[in-house]
C-alpha cells in the first residue's frame, strides 16, 4: 500500500541521508522523494511516498519524528489533497512527426518547452495517471521517449487542514495515532533466532 | 599559576571568554556536570587531551576504545548520567561502534566525542579519516560533524540533551582538528540548546487514561510488565503504589530487574524466554497485560502471534514508534513513566486480586519444587550456587555487571535485585565484552557500593585487557568469571537444536588466577560448594582488585528455556539430572 508523508526537516547535511535511511531500515522502499525550500526558512519539506503495510503509518509518522533534524511530520493518509508531479520528456521527433505530439500535449495539457532537430521537450504536471498517460500515449503512436526526467510527488492538504494553518490559529495538534485493531506490520512471527 | 589553580579557575566559567576549540569540549563538559571521561588518545583528538590539564575532570585510560564505550554505558546506567567516551579519529572512532549500538539497544545516554582530521581535507582519504557520523547513523539517537569551533559548545550542550530526554540514546560529535586548534568565544549559557518540549505525540491524553483506568478497575487477571523504563524515569515508586492498591502481580523484563523490589510479595520474577515458568504462565492466561516502559522484544514475547492471547494490552512507553510495533495495544499512553502514572493513579481506588493471586501463588508452588540451588550438594559446582550465594553474602546490595550467555541468565535467575540500578547487562544487542568494562564504569559512577563483574570464560576473554585498567584507576572490583570451558549458550544451543554437535564451543582458556596476577590483581580458582562462600568472603574483604574463577558444572543448561518461536508456555524444562540427586519431598 501506498503512504504519503511531508516531513519538514531542517536544512543540513546529512539530513536526506538520516531519513533515507530511517527507511532501509524498517525496510521500506521509498517510491519518490521530492525535496525543496518550505514557508519556513532554514526548514525544507519533503514529500515522501512510500510502499508499505497497511498498518505501518503510525509507526513510519513517529520513526521520522525520532530524528532531531525532522520538526515535523505530516501523513496525508486519505485527507483531502491536491497531488502534482512535473515531468520532463524528450521525444524524438523531427519536421515529420512534430505537429502531432504537439497535438497530444495539447490534449494533456503540456507544454513544448525545447525543440531541436531531432528531438523535442514536453514539461508536463498533473497527477501521476496524467503523466503515465501521456507517456503511455506517446509510446502506444511509437514516437520514441528518449528521456524521462519526473519531480516526484508533491502534496498539499486541500485548505484549511493544514497541520501548519491549524497551529497557526491554536487549534491544536496534529492527530495523536491511536491503536486501531492493527494486525502486526511483519507477519505474525517475526521472532530474532539469535544468541 | 600551578596546574592545580588553573584547574580551579577553569571550573566555573560563567563570563564569555575566548578559548580554543579543545578547551571549549572541555569548558562545555564541566559545564554539563561532567567528573569522569573514559577514553583512548590518538592524533587526531591530541589538542583536546593536551587541554585536559587546564580543567577538573578526570580521564580514565582505556585499553581498547569498545572499553571506554562499555565503561561509559555502565557508568550512565549505575548512576543515571550521561556517560562520556572520547577517541581518536579512524580506528580509534571505529572501535567505538559495538559499545554505541549497545548504548543505543539499551537506550542509555551517552555522549561519545571523536576527533577527525582537519577540514580542509575531509573526503580525501586522508590519514584516519573516517566517517564516522556515516556509520553510526543507524546506531545513535543523532551525531554531529563539527568543522568550525564556534559550533562546539552548542553541539556537545545538545549532545547532552539528546541523549538523555526522551527515550535515551547514545548521540556523537565528531571534531575536526582545526575546530580543536583553532579559538572562539565559549560562552556557555548561551549555547544552551532550546528547552525540550515533550513532542505533541507524547502528550497522555485524558479519555485514554479513563480507558485504561476503566480495564485496570474491571480485569480479573491482570499482569504488570515491569521493565527498563521504570528505572530510566525513576517511576519506582509509582509502579509499587500500582501494584499494592491494585493487588497486581508484577513480571520484570531482564533489564526491568531491580525496578520492582524481588522479595516483594507481587514480584513474580522475569519473564521471557529464560522466565520463570509462572510469570510466563500468568502472561498467557491474564485477561490485561500493564506494559511499564518495555517494548515487548522477541526475547519476552516468544512466538508475536500466540502472547497472552486473551488479554487486552495498555502500553505506557515514551517513544511512539514502539507502540503496536511487535504487540497490538489496546490503549497506548504515549510518555514518560512516571508521569503517566501520576496521572493514572487517582484514577484507581483500589480492588480485590486475591483469587488471581492465589492461583498464581499454587502455579509458583508447584513449579518451584526442583530448584537446583536447594538439591544437596552433589560435589559439583553449579552457577546457579555461584550466583545465589553472591546474592546472599552481598545482601543484594552489589552493583553486578554480567556478559552475555548462560551465566548472564542464571545471574538474573539467582540474584536478587531488590534494588534500581544494581543490574547492569547488555539486553538488547547482547554484547559478549560488556561485564568488565561496564562493571568499571560502574565502579567509577558509584566508588562506594561493591562491585561484581560476573563474565563468562569466552566473554570475558574479548575486553579482559581491561583489566590494566582497573589496575592503573586502583579500583576496587570484583571479578567472578563462571568458566565452563565452552561457549555456553551456544553449547546450550547445540545441545538442543543442533544434535549436539558442539561444533567450535569447546573453550581453551588461560589460567585465569595468573592472568589476574600478571596484572597485579590476586585470585583464585574455586571447585567445590564448599569453597564457594569462603573465596566471597576473601575478594570482598580485599582492598582492591580480585579474581575469582569459577570452575563449574561444564555442561549445565539454562532452564527453562522457550525456544526461539515457540509460545510462552512452551517451555524446555530441566530434565532429572544424573548429576544432581532427587529432592526429597
Ligand atoms: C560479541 C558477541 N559474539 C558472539 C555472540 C554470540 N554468543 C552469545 S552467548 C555466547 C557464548 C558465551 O560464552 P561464555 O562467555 O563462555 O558464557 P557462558 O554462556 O558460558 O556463560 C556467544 C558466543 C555474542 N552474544 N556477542
Amino acid at each position: 500500500m501506498l503512504h504519503t508523508f511531508v516531513a519538514y526537516v531542517e536544512d543540513k547535511p546529512g539530513v536526506l541521508t538520516r531519513v533515507a535511511s530511517l527507511f532501509r531500515r524498517l525496510n521500506i522502499n521509498i517510491i519518490s522523494l521530492a525535496v525543496g525550500h518550505s514557508e519556513r526558512p532554514g526548514i525544507s519539506r519533503m514529500t515522501i511516498v512510500c510502499d508499505a503495510p497497511d498498518q505501518a503509518a503510525d509507526r513510519i509518522r513517529a520513526s521520522l519524528y525520532k530524528l532531531d533534524d525532522v520538526v515535523d511530520v505530516d501523513d496525508i493518509a486519505k485527507a483531502p489533497n491536491v497531488t502534482r508531479e512535473l515531468a520532463l520528456i524528450k521525444v524524438a521527433a523531427n519536421a515529420h512527426n512534430r505537429s502531432h505530439i504537439f497535438e497530444l500535449a495539447e490534449v494533456f495539457r503540456a507544454r513544448i518547452v525545447d525543440l531541436a532537430p531531432e528531438s523535442l521537450m514536453i514539461e508536463i504536471t498533473g497527477v501521476e495517471s496524467k503523466i503515465e498517460g501521456l507517456i503511455q500515449v506517446l509510446n502506444e503512436t511509437e514516437d520514441r521517449v528518449l528521456e524521462v526526467c519526473r519531480s516526484g510527488k508533491m502534496t498539499m492538504r486541500r485548505g484549511k487542514h493544514s497541520t501548519g494553518v491549524l497551529r497557526a490559529m491554536g487549534a491544536g495538534e496534529p492527530d495523536i495515532p491511536k491503536p486501531g485493531n492493527l494486525p502486526l506490520e511483519n507477519g505474525p512471527d517475526n521472532f530474532a533466532d539469535n544468541i | 599559576m600551578s596546574n592545580h589553580d588553573e584547574k580551579e579557575n577553569n571550573a566555573h566559567l560563567t563570563t564569555p571568554t575566548r578559548l580554543t576549540g579543545s578547551e571549549i569540549v572541555w569548558a562545555t563538559l564541566v559545564g554539563e556536570g561532567v567528573t569522569e571521561v573514559f577514553g583512548y588518545p590518538g592524533g587526531a583528538i591530541l589538542p583536546i587531551y593536551d587541554a585536559l590539564r587546564k580543567f577538573p575532570i578526570h580521564h580514565i585510560l582505556v585499553r581498547h576504545e569498545q572499553g571506554a564505550a562499555h565503561m561509559a554505558d555502565g557508568y550512565a546506567r549505575a548512576s543515571g548520567k550521561v556517560g562520556v567516551a572520547m577517541a581518536t579519529s579512524g580506528p580509534g572512532a571505529t572501535n567505538l561502534v559495538t559499545g554505541i549500538a549497545t548504548a543505543m539497544m539499551d537506550s542509555i545516554p551517552m555522549v561519545c566525542i571523536t576527533g577527525q582530521v582537519p577540514s580542509k581535507v575531509l573526503g580525501t582519504d586522508a590519514f584516519q579519516e573516517i566517517d564516522i557520523t556515516g556509520i553510526t547513523l543507524p546506531i545513535t539517537k543523532h551525531n554531529f560533524l563539527i568543522t568550525r569551533t564556534q559550533d562546539i559548545a552548542p553541539a556537545i550542550r545538545q549532545a547532552f540533551q539528546i541523549a538523555k530526554s526522551g527515550r535515551p540514546g547514545p548521540v556523537l560529535v565528531d571534531i575536526t582538528k582545526d575546530a580543536q586548534q583553532s579559538a572562539a568565544i565559549f560562552d556557555f549559557a548561551a549555547a544552551k540548546p532550546a528547552p525540550y518540549e515533550p513532542h505533541p505525540m507524547l502528550s497522555v491524553m485524558g479519555t485514554h487514561l479513563r480507558e485504561a483506568a476503566d480495564l485496570i478497575r474491571t480485569a480479573k487477571r491482570p499482569v504488570i510488565l515491569a521493565g527498563h523504563g521504570i528505572l530510566q524515569s525513576n517511576a519506582g515508586e509509582q509502579i509499587r503504589t500500582l501494584a499494592e492498591r491494585m493487588q497486581i502481580p508484577v513480571g520484570t523484563t531482564l533489564l526491568g530487574l531491580g525496578s520492582f523490589p524481588a522479595s516483594h510479595p507481587l514480584n513474580m520474577g522475569m519473564m521471557g524466554m529464560h522466565g520463570e515458568s509462572w510469570v510466563n504462565h500468568a502472561i498467557q492466561e491474564a485477561d490485561l497485560l500493564i506494559a511499564c516502559g518495555m517494548r515487548f522484544d522477541d526475547r519476552v514475547i516468544g512466538t508475536p502471534s500466540t502472547y497472552s492471547p486473551n488479554s487486552k494490552k495498555i502500553h505506557i512507553e515514551i517513544d511512539p514508534a514502539e507502540i503496536n510495533k511487535n504487540i497490538k495495544a489496546d490503549v497506548a499512553l504515549v510518555g514518560d513513566l512516571r508521569n503517566v502514572l501520576e496521572q493514572l493513579l487517582p484514577l484507581l481506588p483500589g480492588r480485590d486480586g486475591s483469587a488471581w493471586l492465589n492461583t498464581i501463588a499454587a502455579s509458583k508452588g508447584t513449579a518451584a519444587v526442583r530448584d537446583i540451588k536447594n538439591l544437596p550438594d552433589s560435589g559439583h559446582l553449579y552457577a546457579a550456587h555461584v550466583m545465589h550465594d553472591l546474592w546472599r553474602i552481598t545482601e543484594g546490595r552489589a552493583i553486578v555487571s554480567t556478559d552475555v550467555g548462560q551465566h548472564q541468565m542464571w545471574e538474573a535467575q539467582y540474584y536478587r535485585h531488590d534494588y534500581p540500578r544494581t543490574l547492569i547487562t547488555s539486553g538488547g544487542l547482547g554484547t559478549m565484552g560488556f561485564a568488565l568494562p561496564s562493571g568499571i564504569g560502574a565502579k567509577v559512577a558509584c566508588p562506594d557500593k561493591e562491585v561484581w563483574v560476573i563474565a563468562g570464560d569466552g566473554g570475558f576473554q574479548m575486553t579482559a585487557a581491561e583489566l590494566a585498567t582497573i589496575v592503573q584507576e586502583k579500583l576496587n572490583v570484583n571479578i567472578a568469571i563462571i568458566n565452563n570451558g565452552y561457549l555456553g549458550m551456544v553449547r546450550q544451543w547445540q545441545e538442543f537444536f543442533y544434535e549436539k554437535n558442539y561444533e567450535s564451543t569447546p573453550l581453551v582458556s588461560p589460567d585465569f588466577v595468573k592472568l589476574a596476577d600478571a596484572h597485579g590483581i590476586p585470585g583464585l580458582a574455586v571447585r567445590t560448594r564448599a569453597e564457594l562462600e569462603s573465596a566471597v568472603q576473601t575478594a570482598r574483604s580485599h582492598n582492591g582488585a580480585f579474581l575469582l574463577n569459577f570452575l563449574v558444572e561444564q555442561e549445565d543448561s539454562v532452564y527453562p528455556m522457550i525456544p526461539a518461536g515457540s509460545a510462552l508456555h512452551e517451555m524446555i524444562r530441566r530434565p532429572d539430572n544424573p548429576l544432581v540427586e532427587k529432592p526429597q519431598d
